[in-house]
């Protein structure tokens, strides 16, 4: 342990400690920008310098180990003075146009600048003499240089948690900046649109591509039917933009919310992702029985999921050569595109021209899925524009919807049934946890053999997690799996992933099954979930996602009764010719470097 | 005492046979050799100014199995060539003082990083090289050293941005602590020296540190290579004693109308006429990595101050606010001032931000622009408003 | 199919050089020493190589002033702007080579012969106004020394 003084005050903390970290036991808030918690240290916008008594330099705290007998002042006049000046200079090379900006009200850099009052700062305005661009041409992310503060989350996010290092610091001195591949777009590298580098931008100069004026215009348009679908990871994170804690669920709230802005149907994603279990199910169990009995050495195994479209486009990017391996099942969000405008018009005696279909995903890189060429099965776009958790929100706060005074509400049917099963897609190990509930049933006639349902061993924070299930006893017709250890392993962050395949690609890891969600913690941290992020806010939103698996009536994908149906009236059963048509894809290398 | 005029040392060039110094050195306990570094009071020569035996003893005590010497030949500082002039005199006696440095701490790997505006040294240091290792191998001493190219980044001549540069990655400074001779290059363990504290070192293994002490002052031992330009009759490489004064020197250099001596190059300070008696070229007054730059009363010292701005706004590796904005702000200041767009009180203001990015920028590229920007404000405030 | 071009030259200086990220810097050098400035396919190459991502070597390249990223000319000169050379007489060998070469600073002569370009101190100080033509340095330019100098660079075919 060290012991040092901090603004007087005594404070003990074990060796290693940041003096940021010591100052936040003693209460002492000290302000950053380029810090953040998912992060390695980058000690550059020396925001949090603070004083220590008879050094010559001021210290970064966030950067800056404690020593024994320190004593630092976090607010003494030469900090102070040093602090204002690090905003005004970050100021004046920043488009400080806050009110036209999408970041307006959640933006680090205008919260400092109005806790140091920096209103009339004296320095000259560099914007004017800087060439910044604003690339709008990914379907997903919007990146505008000239809101920019160069402190490098983004390059740290791609680069750590991602491993795909799409975004690089260039160039040096005043002309330095945060950049793709020879400035490329973002539409034109190996960006997989996962959205993290906007999860932690401090400023606006990361953001979504925003579709609210174009869903506005067709809820407002009375010729056209709106169907919405609300994603998993949607209820347990929405909440945190509209006054509520991390980890409250706000499922019926938002339903009710939808309703009152104007949607004609609101349907729920978590039915089409117990359709994706029925498939991708089916698909494994196929797979297993064409290598196991059939021994057709053409079977790519182990089958990866295929839910997370930041993961598809890192695979189709990074290990082309798996993309076999893929599971062909279209995402939750497509199969529930597709059948909008197919099942859904039929039933409903809609004409599918009509029909507007809106999803909310936690998720920018679905934005990107549903612009994909392939998306279009059902003969139109089949999802037509995809908000984010934070544009519903403020979808929400601009219809001035109460949303706390909101009663509880309900989903519509059909499409709007769902079970536990389909709900846990939303946290990393979900989609995995699923299918193995659905799979040993349909192998075994028995559930799994966990406690309440609930598969601890695939459940966790843990980048990297291996699990199997023991098969015994098998129904006669699956009899070739008696005895068979199921293997399964579960990534979650791109970086993760990359370890994970590495693994399998090298031949040290041999596995059944992979599932891997592009963002950390599966799609409850997606790129879509409201701002800000950390381990803790993602712990709590995996326990709301796992209280309501539990508050479900049903569990089990193959129990749901809309699944059910949906088999006997329209697809006929899982990987149907007209499954195949609607539910599934195929994917398309492209360039890794 | 010593006379009261600078006075020539001939202790870096000297040519000398490194074979007997080397086989003194290996027989010589690790301990033994920072023992006598230390003694000596050598102080580095690149500008900081820490005592290079102190950082030998450092990295001697870390428990690695991996060391590393590295000698910083990135002299990029604006008025400082004298690092070309050894490696190109006596580029042996700077692989000896790697194998000092690396018998010292038990190291068995050295890099130099040589600035890519010296590249056309690299022939005649692999020469050199090849002969080196010859003689490493006769030793059984197994020691080895690789010449490593920079690209033209005048940052990577700070310590860290140089090892991150080696790395193989843009050349940004890290953050300290951890210190190189815990964490430096690929984190391990590091001794990095200037070239000219390199060769100090030998000659102070070979003539010991008492025949080194007996020279300069106490702050500031031994000798010291200048580069000396600007106004000046007789620009070039000299060695000298430490300890005179800018008055004895611009005896000795001046061209007779100097009125200010820009010490230590842009990151250094400028000394204005009437302060030349008082001010002590050495750690005691203005320390200096050799650089000395003469003006005369025709210069402008505005386009001094300008030249150095630019030079500084381009060069920023980019990372750190102070600096990086710092910087541009510093330089479209001045330009505004004298433009008559900002009043003269502008100028205070800019002292004031100087000051921030000397003590909040992260490393000495930023801590340092305020040297020069500072004494020249303060000395010549109307040069640069008028 | 992704259809890769083999790139011999990178091939063989990641083989000199190795393939860890330490080998970026010296196989971009190269390959500067042989274009004299990096395409945008080169870079990819090396990615390639090493296993890196394409823009991780395009931030580094853009770090160091002399590993050019737009086209340049088989000859670089770059004149050294800094104190010294500038109070020497820099901006008049300047305006000499744009008058001899026909190209303003910061420009390629249409032939891709000569690029001409400022360099920040390239330490010769004392020998000022100096310049380099590629790594070759030239000292105490004069109008006519710098004349004499580039008729023979003209003259190489």
């Amino acid at each position: 342990m060290v012991s040092l003084s901090i603004n007087g005050m005594l404070v003990k903390v074990p060796q290693g400690t940041t003096i940021l970290d010591a100052a936040k036991k003693l209460n002492f808030r000290i302000p950053t920008l380029c810090q953040h918690d998912d992060l390695c240290v980058a000690g550059n916008c020396r925001v949090c310098v603070v004083e220590q008594l008879g050094g010559r330099s001021l210290l970064a705290a966030c950067a800056t180990p404690v020593s024994s007998g320190m004593q630092i002042l976090t607010n003494s006049l030469k900090v102070r003075a040093a602090r204002k000046h690090v905003i005004e200079l970050l100021l004046s090379e920043h488009n400080a146009d806050c009110t036209k900006c999408y970041k307006n009200g959640n933006c680090e850099l205008q919260d400092l600048s109005n806790e140091f009052s920096v209103g009339d700062h004296l320095l000259l305005d560099l914007t004017e003499t800087k060439e910044y661009t604003i690339d709008r041409f990914s379907p997903s992310i919007i990146k505008d240089d000239s809101k920019c503060i160069r402190c490098q989350r983004c390059v740290r996010t791609c680069e750590q948690l991602q491993g795909v290092n799409a975004l690089t610091v260039a160039y040096k001195g005043e002309h330095q900046k945060i950049s793709t591949f020879e400035e490329l777009s973002m539409a034109e590298v190996i960006c997989t649109n996962c959205g993290q580098c906007i999860n932690r931008c401090p400023t606006g100069a990361l953001v979504e591509r925003t579709y609210l004026d174009e869903v506005w215009d067709a809820i407002l348009d009375p010729e056209k039917h709106v169907v919405v679908q609300t994603a998993p990871a949607v209820r347990v994170g929405l909440g945190e933009e509209l006054g509520f804690e991390p980890g409250e669920r706000v499922t019926g709230k938002m339903v009710a919310a939808l309703k009152r802005l104007g949607f004609d149907s609101v349907l729920d994603t978590d039915f089409s992702a117990d359709l994706t279990i029925m498939e991708e199910g089916t698909e494994l169990l196929t797979r297993l029985k064409r290598a196991l009995v059939d021994k057709d050495p053409s079977v790519a195994l182990p089958m990866t999921t295929s839910c997370s479209p930041g993961w598809i486009k890192f695979i189709e990017h990074t290990f082309p050569e798996y993309l076999p391996n893929v599971s062909t099942c279209k995402s939750p969000q497509q199969m529930f595109g597709a059948l909008a405008k197919t099942y859904f018009a039929q039933v409903r005696k809609l004409d599918p021209k009509n029909i507007v279909s809106v999803s909310i995903m936690p998720c920018t890189a679905k934005k990107y899925e549903a612009n994909r060429p392939e998306m279009r099965s059902s003969g139109y776009k089949d999802v037509d524009y995809v908000l984010t958790t934070r544009e519903l929100a403020k979808m929400i706060k601009q219809a001035g919807v109460e949303f706390r005074k909101l009663k509880e509400d309900k989903y519509d049917s059909i499409m709007g049934k769902s079970t536990g099963a389909g709900v846990i897609f939303g946290a990393t190990g979900g989609v995995m946890e699923a299918a193995l509930r659905t799979a040993y049933e349909i192998i075994t006639g028995r559930e799994v053999p966990f406690e309440g349902l609930n598969i601890t061993p695939v459940r966790g924070m843990e980048g990297v997690r291996l699990a199997s299930i023991k098969i015994e006893e098998c129904k006669e017709e699956w009899s070739f799996l008696n005895g068979v250890e199921l293997k399964c392993a579960v990534a979650h962050g791109l970086v993760n992933a990359r370890e994970l395949m590495n693994r399998v690609k090298s031949g040290d890891l041999i596995v059944h099954f992979i599932e891997v969600m592009a963002c950390p913690g599966g799609c409850l941290g997606g790129g879509g979930q409201p701002i800000p992020t950390n381990e803790k806010i993602r712990k709590k939103r995996t326990e709301a996602i796992y209280a309501e698996d539990m508050s479900m009536e049903l569990r089990k994908s193959h129990e749901n009764p809309e699944v059910i149906g949906i088999y006997k009236e329209f697809l006929g059963e899982p990987l149907s010719h007209k499954s195949h048509e609607l539910l599934h894809t195929h994917y398309t290398e492209r360039v890794r470097y | 005492m010593k006379d009261k005029h600078v006075k020539r040392v001939d202790l870096i060039f000297e040519k000398i046979e490194c074979r007997d110094v080397l086989e003194k050195i290996i027989d010589m306990e690790p301990d033994a050799i920072c023992q006598e570094i230390l003694e000596s009071d050598l102080k580095g020569r690149g500008g900081a100014g820490f005592p290079t035996g102190m950082k030998w003893r450092f990295g001697s005590q870390e428990e690695s199995s991996i060391k590393y010497i590295v000698c910083n030949a990135d002299e990029g500082e604006p008025g400082t060539f004298k690092d070309r002039e050894i490696l190109d005199q006596v580029p042996g006696k700077v692989f000896c003082g790697m194998a000092i440095a690396a018998r010292a701490v038990g190291a068995k790997a050295g890099y130099v990083y040589l600035r890519g505006e010296y590249k056309f040294l690299i022939p005649k240091l692999n020469e050199e090289l090849a002969k080196f290792h010859r003689t490493m191998d006769e030793f059984n001493q197994n020691f080895r050293i690789q010449v490593r190219l920079g690209s033209g980044a005048y940052i990577c001549g700070e310590e860290s941005a140089l090892f991150e540069s080696i790395e193989g990655k843009r050349g940004e400074p890290r953050n300290k602590p951890p210190y190189p001779t815990t964490s430096g290059l690929f984190g391990k363990p590091t001794i990095i020296n200037n070239v000219e504290t390199l060769v100090y070192t030998v000659m102070i293994m070979k003539y010991g540190a008492s025949h080194f002490k007996e020279l300069g002052t106490k702050d500031s031992r031994g000798s010291k290579v200048f580069s000396v330009s600007g106004d000046t009759p007789k620009a070039g490489i000299f060695e000298l004693e430490l300890g005179m004064s800018v008055n004895e020197f611009v005896e000795e250099f001046g061209d007779g109308d100097t009125k200010a001596v820009q010490v230590g190059g842009a990151s250094g300070f400028c000394v204005p006429r009437k302060r030349f008696e008082e001010t002590i070229i050495g750690f005691e007054g203005v320390p200096t990595g050799g650089s000395m730059k003469l003006f005369n009363s025709t210069r402008s010292m505005y386009n001094v101050l300008h030249n150095y701005l630019d030079f500084f706004t381009e060069e920023s590796c980019g990372q750190c606010t102070p600096c990086r904005v710092g910087c541009q702000q510093l330089l479209k200041g001045v330009e505004a001032v004298k433009r008559g767009d900002k009043n003269s009180k502008y100028l205070d203001e800019l002292v004031k931000l100087a000051k921030t990015m000397k003590r909040a920028s992260k490393c000495g590229l930023g801590q340092s622009v305020g040297n020069a920007f500072g004494s020249i404000v303060e000395n010549f405030k109307e040069e640069i408003i008028y | 199919m992704e259809t890769i071009i083999e790139n011999e030259l990178v091939r063989e200086l990641a083989n000199k050089h190795g393939r860890t990220r330490e080998s970026l810097i010296p196989i971009l050098q190269d390959l500067v020493v042989q274009y004299r400035f990096l395409s945008k396919k080169d870079m990819v190459d090396v990615a390639r190589e090493l296993d890196i991502s394409a823009a991780d070597v395009f931030g580094t390249a853009t770090f160091y002033t002399f590993l050019d990223t737009e086209v340049r000319g088989k000859y670089i000169i770059r004149i050294c702007k800094t104190i010294s050379c500038a109070m020497k007489g820099k901006n008049e060998i300047l305006s000499t080579i744009e008058d001899i070469l026909k190209i303003k600073l910061g420009e390629t002569s249409s032939d891709r012969k000569f690029s001409l370009l400022e360099a920040n101190c390239i330490g010769w100080c004392h020998k000022a106004p100096a310049m380099l033509i590629n790594d070759t340095p030239y000292t105490e330019l004069t109008p006519e020394k710098v004349t004499e100098i580039l008729r023979e660079y003209i003259k190489i075919q």
